[in-house]
């Protein structure tokens, strides 16, 4: 098997557990839900680290800081507002 | 080789965390969880980065790497913990349109970086990262600005489809130059404003009631659009997160129709809320509104054995969330048993109700989802809608006219009596009218929600 036969596969399996993993979700925990898969893609920030890096020129580094900053404002204020979210969600004892 | 290591436990680390942000119980370890993925993740990539020609990467380089961090930190932060309950959908939007700009540049960057040599996979993914990318972005802007309450009801124009197919036919020839070889970041450039003129024409005929749904699945693009990025750079964490995101987005989306008892087609396409204001309007009005004062409210909830609150959007409009918590504490020294019915999309997303009120401490046993309350409101005394409009319109069961004709609905007008506190006569946010508040057994208590509110507590408490 070739590396991107290989990838492709893990792409699809990636498919099938997504789908699978949130069937059955209570609709309360839908927000919180939307908003913390919304913090997982700010992984975004890894692609933007590595394009900062190997940026040659002004735009191009201009380009990639401006992508480091929107991942990591898309990771850190993702995961940050989805806590605040449940943190409301504890009981009363 | 450790670096892929880390990558993998990042991504179980990923999935565990989706899995438990699924369950009420475990929601915030999930999240704890996932974000212990992405640390792992960010410091596995940091020996990866290089330079242009493999070579290190240079002092400044690392500088602005890590400043660019920081900002998004701070910025990120103070959005995170600046912004009101109420806003909550407004913020995500923002963070998923920042992330859809960050997968669109990071395209374009690598766009420049290619060669004759690139294999034509690489090419294509890049192009769809760039794409999907940037329609995420500037719909997510619009969607942020649609739930502000700016241009928040449906804008269309003539030829509306002929337009979004024709621009789109051109972002796919430019697409094929690019694939095919003509590596000019002009067309680069132009393929991403195509995309993002896309991107608002798309939002803009979808009312403001359904952008939760947008949100959601701009979300779930711009996770397609990371795993597109992931393919280009060859990243298979990103590949899995951005897929996990991508899929697990779509039936989210899914569900949320779902609870509107809408196809997601209907939201997208139709300008909901543009159709039939006049019919619905006609058939609303027969009847007269009666209005109530706030001591007569007072007494019947009192003297209730049963009350059921129906909270919506006009109660985290005018924080009144703690009121309404007060009110139910007083009741329930008095022997009434009380519960509140929360609808699915009550508030601006599914699941804000039940956000807003976990905040003023309203224990979850009280709690009660519409399934389970419809069959008891017959056994109802008094049903206190408090800033809800839509979720309680009867239309949605008798007018076949109405646009959220076949939407399930709190079927509040099945209790004994119904006290509906609202501002004004005004519509609700799907712009129709509502023949509740025209039945014998409803009463209107006009006046701001957390007025009204405090009021009432007062008067329970010395009645």
């Amino acid at each position: 098997m070739t590396v991107e036969m290989l990838i492709f596969v893990i792409f699809v399996l990636s498919v099938f557990l997504g789908f699978e993993l949130i069937s059955k979700v209570p609709s309360m925990l839908h927000t919180p839900l939307m908003s913390g898969t919304n913090a997982i893609h700010g992984i975004i920030l890894l692609g933007g680290m590595l394009a900062l890096a190997e940026a040659d020129g002004f735009m191009q580094s201009a380009a990639g800081f401006a992508a480091v900053v929107l991942g990591s404002a898309n990771v850190f204020g993702g995961f940050m507002v989805t806590d605040r979210m449940l943190q409301m969600f504890k009981r009363k004892k | 080789m450790i670096t892929s290591f880390a990558f993998l436990i990042a991504s179980v680390l990923f999935i565990l965390g989706i899995k438990l942000l699924a369950s009420p119980k475990t929601a915030r370890r999930g999240n704890l969880i996932a974000g212990l993925g992405m640390v792992i993740a960010l410091l596995a990539v940091l020996p990866q980065l290089h330079g242009s020609h493999g070579e290190g990467v240079s002092l400044w380089k690392w500088l602005l790497i890590f400043v660019g961090i920081l900002l998004g930190l701070v910025v990120g932060a103070a959005g995170a913990y600046k912004v009101k309950m109420t806003a909550m959908p407004q913020m995500v939007a923002l963070f998923n349109g920042a992330g859809g700009g960050a997968a669109a540049l990071v395209a374009a960057i690598e766009f420049a970086h290619l060669t004759q040599k690139s294999s034509l996979v690489f090419v294509i993914s890049m192009l769809c990262a760039a794409m999907i990318g940037a329609v995420s972005l500037s719909g997510s802007i619009i969607a942020f600005f649609k739930l502000e309450g700016h241009f928040d009801k449906p804008v269309t124009y003539p030829a509306q489809q002929m337009l979004n197919g024709l621009l789109f036919v051109v972002s796919l020839l430019l697409a094929l130059a690019m694939a095919a070889g003509s590596h000019s970041m002009v067309l680069m450039c132009l393929f991403l404003v195509i995309a993002l003129a896309l991107g608002v024409l798309m939002v803009m005929p979808i009312g403001g009631a359904d952008m939760p749904v947008v949100i959601s699945l701009l979300n779930s693009f711009t996770g397609l659009a990371v795993a597109a990025d992931g393919f280009a750079i060859d990243n298979v964490a990103m590949i899995i997160a951005g897929t996990l995101v991508g899929s697990s987005g779509t039936i989210l989306t899914l569900a949320m129709c779902q609870a509107m008892n809408r196809p997601v087609t209907n939201v997208l396409f139709s300008a909901f809320g543009k159709v039939d204001a006049t019919a619905s309007a006609a058939a609303a009005a027969t009847g007269s509104v009666k209005s109530v004062q706030a001591d007569e409210a007072a007494l019947l909830l009192g003297m209730a054995g049963r009350v059921v609150i129906v909270p919506g959007y006009g109660l985290a409009v005018a924080q009144a969330q703690h009121q309404v918590r007060q009110l139910a504490d007083e009741l329930a020294k008095k022997g009434v048993e009380v519960s509140f019915a929360i609808h699915p999309v009550a508030g601006r997303m599914p699941g804000h109700m039940n956000v807003l009120l976990a905040e003023a401490d309203v224990p979850y046993e009280q709690l009660i989802e519409m399934e389970t309350i419809n069959p008891e409101m017959e056994h109802v005394d008094v049903c206190l809608v408090i800033g809800a409009n839509d979720v309680v319109n009867p239309a949605a069961h008798e007018d076949k006219s109405s646009p959220i004709y076949g939407m399930p609905i709190i079927e509040a007008e099945k209790a004994g009596t119904v006290i509906v506190m609202k501002r004004s006569m005004g519509k609700g946010f799907a712009g129709i009218e509502n023949a509740l508040f025209l039945r014998d057994n409803c009463r209107m208590l006009f006046g701001d929600a957390k007025a009204s509110l405090q009021e009432l507590v007062t008067l329970v408490k010395a009645g």
